[in-house]
């Protein structure tokens, strides 16, 4: 049963807020993974992985980089 | 050019620095417990105890900290930061700092934990971050990284002697030149089952599993084997015209290093002692001293059969009759074997005992082998005399590394 738009925000704020110590709540849809979080490439691959395992989706390398907000990632997840 | 010591830094089965490490080694307590885990019954690892910290980094970083960095590095950092505030945190030219922070044996539970990922769950759930972790290189990295240490970064490997070698690279860094501050030390954390089940393999470990506490017990004629324990020790080295200009509290002078290599066997020492002894003497040289001078030995002494009379009797042949006089430490009884940590830990044990005038205990002894001749520190400390005094601290390491440190006061 694929998960709602809200389920996936809370898990991967969950995540973010796992690998950098920023506060969950901050983790919202318009922020930008690198401009606004802070979050390098390496630190992206991490959650990446990270978020294919928890909601048992496979986001392809090359779609990463398209993943540039919070909000991004969320509508990806949630409709694969 | 003359180096001296300005900080002081640990995490170890004593203590989460180097104060209470301290405390525990001068009351003679042991870091050795039973591990909480099911290895030997899961895996039939043969041996159940290790010296395992008493504060896990995970209590003193943040998580993202704990996640980036595999343990060896994380006990790297929190030794580090220790000396860095003990030394009175340096205001030094980038360009001038360095750090020199070895490990004998590097990332393992990363590199095996990844490898359990892949068996399990596919290469694609392999956390980015692996490679970095696992290096061995990466403590003395992550230092640098955090100081901005940028007069070059170093991890030399030599096993057990790891530790030591990394505080003669940063001694030499200073002496030659290429910096005026250096962070240098060792860390380790193999407390895994595979390293246990390989030390074990080669008859290297205690069996002691019904008396974890009593199981490290250098000199001991009931020596049967070294115990594996973990952490890092850390010191902040100086020129002393840097330290002198900043006006900073110095513990103690670097004066000599010897580095030698057996050349004998992979992981045998060399039954005479021959190249552990001219360790010692190399560094007593350079150190522009007589073997009159040295009132504090802390041995390599690991609790082994072989080894610990190994390097014994190179002390007394070198040392002759003032063997008699000098005071003869092996730490090691209270931390277990540091591996690449050791030479490290030890240090700050040797630059304490130099400072306070005290030795710490070697505990367990309680027959010691009958052909020990220089005085062994049973059971409780003893004092050093007053004047210009020095130590020495030797490592050893498979492969056959042998280094000694000189440090006077």
């Amino acid at each position: 049963m694929a998960l709602s738009k809200d389920e996936v925000l809370v898990g991967l704020a969950e995540i973010v807020s796992e690998e950098t110590d920023i506060d969950t709540a901050e983790v919202t849809l318009e922020k930008s993974f690198t401009d606004d979080l802070d979050i390098d490439s390496l630190s992206m691959m991490t959650i990446v992985t990270l978020a294919e395992e928890k909601f048992d989706v496979r986001i392809p390398d090359e779609k990463v980089k398209d993943l540039v907000t919070v909000g991004d990632a969320v509508d990806y997840i949630a409709a694969a | 050019m003359n180096v001296v010591v300005t900080g002081l830094g640990t995490t170890s089965p004593l203590g989460g620095d180097v104060a209470s490490t301290w405390e525990a080694a001068l009351a003679g307590r042991s870091g050795v417990r039973t591990l909480e885990n099911d290895w030997a019954e899961q895996y039939g690892v043969p041996v159940t105890f290790a010296g395992q910290l008493v504060v896990p980094p995970s209590e003193v970083l943040s998580r993202p900290e704990t996640k980036r960095m595999d343990p060896s590095a994380q006990m790297a950092i929190v030794a580090a930061r220790e000396a860095w505030a003990d030394a009175g945190t340096p205001e030094v030219d980038p360009e001038r700092l360095g750090s020199v922070v070895s490990s004998g044996i590097g990332g393992v539970w990363t590199m095996l934990t990844a490898w359990d990922t892949v068996k399990e769950r596919g290469a694609s759930r392999v956390l980015p971050l692996t490679v970095p972790m696992l290096m061995p290189n990466s403590p003395t990295a992550y230092v640098s990284l955090e100081f901005k240490a940028r007069a070059g970064s170093h991890s030399p490997v030599s096993a057990c002697a790891s530790g030591a070698e990394a505080i003669g690279m940063g001694f030499e860094m200073i002496q030659s030149g290429r910096a005026d501050v250096v962070i240098c030390g060792g860390t380790e954390a193999a407390i895994h089952p595979l390293p246990l089940s390989a030390f074990a393999a080669m008859q290297a470990l205690s069996k002691r599993n019904d008396d974890p506490a009593g199981a490290s017990r250098p000199y001991d004629v009931s020596r049967d084997g070294f115990v594996m324990g973990e952490g890092a020790g850390v010191l902040v080295l100086e020129s002393e015209e840097h330290a002198k200009a900043r006006g900073a509290r110095v513990y103690a002078s670097v004066l000599g290093l010897g580095m030698t290599a057996d050349a004998h066997h992979i992981a045998a020492p060399e039954p005479n002692g021959a190249g552990q002894t001219r360790a010692m003497e190399l560094a007593l040289e350079r150190a522009g001293l007589t073997t009159a001078d040295v009132a504090h030995v802390n041995a390599h002494a690991t609790s082994t059969p072989v080894g610990d009379m190994i390097e014994a009797r190179g002390i007394r042949s070198l040392l002759g009759s003032h063997a008699d006089q000098v005071l003869l430490s092996a730490t090691k009884s209270m931390t277990g074997h540091l591996l690449g940590g050791a030479g490290a830990l030890e240090s700050v044990f040797t630059i304490k005992a130099l400072e306070t005038r005290t030795v710490p205990p070697t505990i367990n002894v309680t027959e010691p082998d009958p052909e020990l001749e220089v005085d062994l520190v049973r059971d409780t400390p003893r004092a050093l005399p007053e004047g210009q005094i020095a130590a020495i601290n030797n490592s050893f390491g498979f492969g056959g590394h042998n280094v000694a440190l000189v440090f006077g006061v």
